[in-house]
């Protein structure tokens, strides 16, 4: 057959299936692993969430670059920051439209005061919509209400947000989920209609794929957006389909009844690796699970003890057993795929005859502690219990004796931000990809005081360092902060940092253009099966 | 509902059925108020709050939480709480979810229809097989079939239901190809659920193949969950039989002549179904356990799932309305369970 007729061939046929109607539109079915909480993204942090509502529905002002945390335009074509760092200027893409539903018709296209609304609900608490839905648990927690003075319209397409001090780190949260765009004419007709919770139950975004029907536990259903702003979407249709169980999310990818699915079990990687039929797609992943030591109280206010606690730790073979290879020694608080890393940090090694030296110069002796353990399963930690005992061995040869603590996830938090964790695992994934994001929200006096600071260690000269670096605009200067940071980090040693976990993606060998995204979002815009 | 009764007093007590029902559904007010406390405070006894699952990873200062939690009328005293809450319920009111904001009793009643569905079909299941193959055991007791069923029924009760459930989908999704892996219908399949049963609403649908889909989706999950029941109902079926198979009437019946099926049907089985009726309604309560892990392997969008995601964040509205809900289905089981007994017994009946 020659390549013209085939082609005519591949025409007809999908005129045909033009003509047939929905029965053959191209569907792409996603294993989720849970119900999301609703589907407007400021209430929640949860990714599962943000899958199924920002990044299928929403877009922002900014966005990362599919695969990176590199920011580029997306309904702000470009912007303008001010000399002081304190006035930010988005000029809004025009022409953009909202999507048409069953119960929402746009009437215009995307503008500032889509912005306006979008912004001012979460910050302003005599806002009608303010109380509406639970709570911005996102917002307040990147500390927007106190960055964010005011948001401004200077025109139709032009916003200005004017922020309290200068913050270099602002335009990487622009891109983060609870700056999802929603629509103020939606939000109008809503509030008119006295139904404003529905903008929680029945979402109206820029996005390239339209809600199409949600049944709690056990689908998400999306049209792809036909008039979507960067051009519409191969796929026709997306469906989530909630799939608690990894085991049965890996059954159901063999038999095709799904063509994605999210976090596999270690166990099964293998399994996935030799499906012929299965790629496992995987990136370094944003994140950094840790052994944090309570700084405040003795024995491990002493660096000397931290540092041979540290060097006692066998962390190869928590990799190996624990993350089953898919992990990578960490030795600073940010992960290698972050900018601002550290190269030359001096690895810390494995040294028990050093770490009981070090215990008895520091005149520690027959040390008996706590060691805590998360109750759950993270991508940065797959299984902390494991990995407890590992190190509870590995601290006994030197002489330490730990006992292994756990509480529910919620208690283990709290009492954890209350100082309680003498040593205990923890860890962290990368919101908007700025090293602030690690260094200043998991070590800094402030979140010493507020709570994801579980090491309690305040140290006035890495403060110091650390916000220099959050105002100051010149990407060169901040990473040369961030490296000084790291240094007293590293000296210091409030934590052991463990591994930098791999993120895999397991899709269907028929699926393109997928792309595994280090910040652990699954993104289907691009997405393509190749029949 | 139950208090507008309160008028026809006199009227029903005059038939002792009725009054005899009537009196049972007054008894559920103070065990539904006892079971609002237990579950009140039980939810509140678990550790951890909303807000500081909500928060994660993340963390929150101490003022934040204090706001939020008094944002979400947490902050008040226990009984305080309480008070409010069992006041809204005598309005009909079982609160918003804290997580979704959607009313509790919404979102019960669009997922209880899946649970109906599968628990309906895992008993029809259990019933059907279980009681034939009990009788069975019990009139050949000693013979291969009998050490056969009760052997396997034992497997079945012990069987941990999450291991049973996938290793039904290893075999015969995986290897054999013969169902589908979890989920009620194929993600082709896009037609609306305005029953919330799928095998009604894909019937209604009109899409050709749907029925049949959704047929297929329903075997696994059911199989499972009747497992353990069907191994119950078998095993009480055969104790019951040999029971009454001892009795003196059924040897007055075998000694008149009637043909043994005769006997084992009318005589035998009627006087037996008394222990394994009681023996129905009982497990009907515990196939809610059973569909929180089946519902689980399954991905079922049934109640199960819901309550346990509702514990995992402490959505404290959900709970309390979901189990009350529940408490009251199981409490009506029980009730028409107390009822069938006067069918099947007069005795029982006139007692009364």
């Amino acid at each position: 057959m020659t390549q013209k007729t085939s082609r005519r061939l591949m025409l007809a046929g999908g005129l045909l299936m033009a003509a047939t109607g929905t029965a053959h539109a191209k569907t792409l079915v996603y294993c989720s692993e849970a119900s999301p909480e609703g589907f407007n993204p400021q209430h929640y942090t949860a990714g599962t969430t943000f899958d199924a509502s920002s990044r299928t529905i929403y877009n922002r002002l900014v966005e990362f670059k599919s695969g990176t945390t590199e920011i580029k335009p997306a309904l702000a074509e470009s912007w303008e920051v001010s000399d002081d760092g304190k006035t930010y200027t988005f000029h809004l893409r025009k022409g953009v439209k909202f999507q048409t539903t069953d119960y929402f018709t746009p009437s215009r296209e995307f503008n500032a005061d889509d912005v306006l609304y979008s912004f001012n609900r979460q910050l302003q608490d005599d806002n009608p919509w303010h109380g509406v839905g639970s709570g911005y648990e996102y917002f307040e927690g990147m500390g927007m209400p106190d960055l964010i003075e005011s948001v401004e319209k200077v025109d139709d397409n032009t916003v200005r947000f004017h922020l309290s001090r200068a913050s270099a780190p602002f335009l990487s949260d622009m891109a983060m989920d609870f700056a999802s765009i929603l629509s103020g004419e939606y939000a109008d007709q809503l509030m008119k209609e006295n139904h404003p919770e529905r903008m929680n139950q029945q979402p109206v975004g820029t996005g390239p794929f339209q809600f199409a029907g949600f049944q709690r536990d056990a689908y998400i259903r999306y049209q792809a957006h036909p008039n979507y702003w960067e051009g519409k979407s191969p796929l026709d249709r997306l469906v989530f389909s909630i799939t608690p169980d990894a085991s049965v999310r890996f059954q159901k990818l063999q038999a095709n009844e799904c063509q994605v699915m999210v976090f596999p079990n270690p166990a099964d990687l293998e399994a996935m690796r030799n499906d012929p039929n299965i790629n496992l797609e995987s990136a370094e992943g944003l994140n950094v699970g840790y052994l944090s030591f309570q700084t405040e109280k003795p024995p491990f206010d002493n660096p000397k003890v931290r540092r041979a606690l540290s060097m006692a730790v066998d962390r190869d073979a928590i990799i190996k057993s624990v993350y089953q290879g898919a992990g990578e020694k960490a030795k600073n608080p940010i992960p290698p795929t972050l900018w601002g890393y550290d190269e030359n940090v001096k690895e810390i090694p494995y040294d028990p005859e050093q770490a009981k030296k070090l215990l008895a110069e520091a005149g520690v002796k027959d040390l008996k502690t706590q060691l805590w353990a998360m109750p759950v399963q993270r991508p940065y930690n797959p299984n902390a219990r494991r990995m407890a005992e590992i190190i509870q061995s590995d601290w006994r040869k030197v002489g330490v004796n730990a006992e292994i603590v756990s509480y529910e996830w919620g208690e283990y938090l709290r009492r954890a931000s209350e100082g309680e964790a003498m040593t205990g695992l923890f860890g962290w994934t990368g919101d908007n990809g700025d090293p602030d994001n690690f260094l200043n929200t998991l070590l800094s006096c402030n979140a010493a005081r507020d709570g994801s600071n579980y090491a309690k260690w305040c140290n006035p000269e890495y403060d110091d360092i650390i916000r220099q670096a959050a105002t100051a605009t010149d990407q060169d200067e901040r990473t040369k902060l961030y490296v000084q940071a790291q240094e007293i980090f590293r000296d210091q040693m409030p934590w052991l940092p463990i591994a930098h976990s791999i993120v895999y993606d397991p899709v269907r060998s028929n699926v393109t253009g997928y792309q595994v995204q280090p910040t652990g979002s699954h993104i289907f815009y691009g997405v393509d099966i190749k029949e | 509902m139950l208090l507008a009764g309160t008028d026809y007093t006199f009227a029903v007590a005059e038939t002792p059925m009725l009054s005899f029902v009537f009196r049972k559904l007054l008894m559920l007010i103070p065990t539904l108020l006892g079971i609002t406390l237990v579950t009140f405070t039980l939810v509140h006894l678990i550790p951890g709050d909303p807000v500081a699952i909500m928060a994660g990873e993340r963390g929150i200062s101490a003022e934040r939480h204090a706001e939020v939690m008094a944002e979400l009328g947490l902050d008040r005293p226990m009984w305080e709480q309480y008070l409010s809450f069992l006041g809204n319920l005598a309005h009909g009111d079982l609160g918003h979810s804290l997580i979704s904001s959607n009313p509790v009793l919404d979102e019960f009643m669009s997922l209880f229809p899946a649970t109906l569905e599968l628990g309906f079909c895992a008993m029809l299941l259990a019933v059907c097989l279980g009681i034939p193959l009990g009788v069975i055991a019990g009139i050949k007791r000693g013979s291969i079939i009998d050490h056969t069923v009760m052997g396997t029924s034992l497997t079945g009760y012990s069987m941990p239901i999450f291991w049973w459930g996938l290793l039904l989908i290893i075999f015969f999704s995986g290897i054999l190809g013969w169902t589908p892996v979890s989920g009620r219908l194929s993600s082709s399949y896009w037609i609306d659920t305005p029953t919330g049963f799928m095998l009604i609403d894909t019937l209604l649908s009109g899409e050709p193949g749907a029925f049949v889909d959704a047929l297929q989706h329903l075997i696994l999950p059911t199989v499972v969950l009747a497992t353990i029941p069907l191994a119950v109902i078998a095993r009480m079926t055969r104790s019951s039989i040999l029971e009454v198979l001892g009795e003196d009437y059924i040897r007055t019946a075998r000694a008149k002549g009637l043909s043994p099926w005769r006997i084992i049907a009318i005589h035998a089985l009627r006087n037996a179904m008394i222990p394994v009726t009681t023996v129905i309604g009982l497990q009907i309560g515990l196939l809610f356990s059973g569909a929180i892990l089946t519902e689980t392997i399954f991905s079922w969008p049934g109640i199960g799932k819901w309550l346990i995601d509702a514990v995992g964040r402490r959505d404290y509205p959900s709970l309390q309305g979901g189990i009350l809900l529940i408490a009251l289905i199981v409490m009506m089981v029980n009730l028409i369970v107390d009822l069938l007994y006067g069918l099947i017994n007069p005795r029982i009946r006139n007692s009364r």
